[in-house]
């Protein structure tokens, strides 16, 4: 109970502390264009008022789960099969992991020469950028299966695709949540970049265009801490995921 | 016995595993270390309903064997038949209970149960996980997850498995291995117990002279690698055996004898030393397994 206690009123406290800090640092410095936590409050208010705000946010977050699900439903079976078939991996592993490495902003340019100013080049940017991290999860997950579970099924007379459905899936698991977790903070991440450039709404447009029409930082600001909190709240809907006893044995913690 | 009097073969008719001229040697496969000779000649007839276990110092390739009966691994030369069929591959009527405990973690103790049950019904199936879920003693556990479980359990678990596939053959290797002390002790009174109602044909590699002369019928003590047999000891003590039994006691001091040591670890014979060695190596591996829980 404590325990409890304390893990909320601590970061409550740092919290505090924070926002403190820096209303004194805009107060002190005299700074006209940064705002103080009050105006950035006013600020989202106004968001709120205009209806602007929830529609950003939606928007947001369509192409979240637009590009995050697409990459989901190629890169698990991708992953999957590249773990279990020697071919396969030897196949695409070198391509994979010389994509991997460039970074969904660089490939920017490129979506928008594509797609064009549209929702499809921030969903593209999202599904290329979880995508790989869901990729290698999937297929590092089942190489990393333990030997005895697939020789056990084996000796039960488990094979092929039941193989795959009853013991190689549920084994991979864990670490496959794990990928989607990862995968999943990198689309928020990516998203609000694509949208800085690619289109005319959502929470990246919403920053760029508060700064570009008259320098609104208390809109930039109320902009920023919405993505902040809307990030956790994702990755609040995964760790749920995590506590469910089909996986709960292979994640340490 | 007169099985079946029209036989002409020398091979024995009662005999359900028949390892026929067994070598196994592992290829390197870096050419310049040279092959790995584990098994040689070996020849072994095992009847229906009987508990044979097999004993020898780590790395003697009693691991390798029953994985060539399991059909996981296969022979260079010669065969494994059960029942005149040459093993090849796994088979649903024999099952392997493995020392690092393969039991599924993602299902609970009642699906893992039900994982090779054959029965078609669903009230059947249940009946059948029931049934061995109660004899290992797990009633109550039905919906516990495997990682809520000791070591202990969990072997049991394994074994519960194994008997809901209503096998004939059970192959298991050192599946005590990873257990402490007491847990192995209750395990073996448990094996035993199950076994004489059950009455399955059970291979049982161990590295524990103890534990070979308190469950099996017959002792098959191998050699260093490459092992060929070198002793097969017919233990004819009543179950439940007291390992303070005299029988029990000359028979344990007879087979640490053909391993090369006197009981207390000595060696005898010239080939001892090293097979002392050995001992001490699997000892530290127990120990570890036992740390990593």
């Amino acid at each position: 109970m404590r325990a409890r206690l304390e893990s909320l009123l601590l970061p409550l406290a740092v919290a505090f502390g924070f926002v403190a800090c820096w209303h004194f640092a805009v107060k002190w410095t005299g700074s006209d264009i940064f705002p103080t936590p009050r105006q950035v409050l006013t600020g989202t208010w106004e968001l709120v008022e205009k209806g602007v705000l929830f529609k950003y946010i939606v928007a947001s977050l369509f192409r979240v789960a637009t590009g995050y699900l697409l990459a989901v439903f190629v890169g698990i079976p991708l992953g999957l099969l590249m773990g279990w078939f020697t071919r396969f991996r030897m196949a695409l592993n070198p391509a994979i992991q010389v994509l991997r490495p460039i970074s969904p902003i660089a490939w920017i340019p490129v979506a928008i020469l594509w797609f064009g100013v549209s929702d499809v080049a921030p969903i593209f940017l999202i599904f290329l950028a979880s995508l790989f991290p869901i990729t290698v999860a999937a297929m590092a997950a089942v190489q990393n299966i333990q030997l005895v579970y697939i020789r056990a099924a084996r000796n039960f007379g488990i094979g092929g695709l039941e193989l795959f459905k009853k013991v190689v899936l549920p084994a991979a698991l864990p670490q496959i949540l794990t990928g989607l977790r990862l995968a999943l903070g990198v689309a928020w991440l990516v998203v609000v970049a694509a949208e800085m450039i690619a289109v005319n709404s959502g929470l990246g447009y919403l920053i760029i265009d508060a700064r570009n029409a008259g320098k609104r930082y208390d809109l930039v600001v109320a902009g920023m801490a919405m993505i902040g909190l809307i990030g956790l709240g994702l990755d609040f809907l995964v760790r749920r995921m995590e506590t469910l006893d089909e996986v709960r044995w292979g994640l340490s913690r | 016995m007169q099985m079946n009097p029209h036989s002409t073969e020398t091979r024995s008719p009662r005999a359900k595993i028949a390892v026929r001229d067994l070598w196994m040697t592992f290829k390197s496969p870096d050419k310049t270390k040279p092959d790995v000779h584990v098994l040689e000649d070996i020849n072994l007839e095992i009847l229906d309903g009987e508990f044979v276990c097999i004993v020898g110092p780590s790395g003697c390739g009693k691991s390798t064997l029953l994985n060539i009966a399991g059909g996981f691994f296969q022979a260079t030369s010669g065969a494994v038949r059960i029942e005149d069929k040459v093993v090849t591959a796994p088979d649903s009527r024999h099952i392997f209970i493995f020392q690092e405990n393969g039991v599924f973690p993602w299902l609970n103790v009642e699906d893992n149960v039900g994982f090779g049950v054959k029965r078609s019904t669903m009230a059947e199936r249940k009946k059948v996980v029931e049934h061995y879920v109660e004899m290992v003693g797990l009633t109550g556990f039905g919906k516990t997850y495997p990682r809520e479980l000791s070591g202990g359990m969990r072997q049991r678990v394994e074994i519960a498995r194994a008997l809901a596939a209503e096998p004939d053959v059970l192959f298991m290797d050192e599946p005590f291995g990873a257990l402490d002390y007491l847990t192995r002790l209750r395990l073996r009174a448990e094996v035993t117990q199950i076994w004489q109602r059950e009455r399955k044909t059970v291979m049982f590699v161990t590295h524990d002279v103890d534990e070979a002369v308190q469950l099996a019928d017959r002792v098959v003590v191998m050699g260093k690698r490459p092992s060929r047999i070198r002793d097969i000891v017919a233990v004819e003590v009543p179950r439940p055996r007291d390992l303070d039994d005299p029988e029990c006691r000359r028979l344990r001091d007879h087979i640490f004898g053909v391993m090369g040591l006197d009981h207390s670890g000595r060696a005898t014979e010239i080939r001892g030393v090293g097979a002392a060695e050995e001992e001490d190596e699997t000892e530290g591996k127990v120990v570890n397994l036992a740390d990593r829980r």
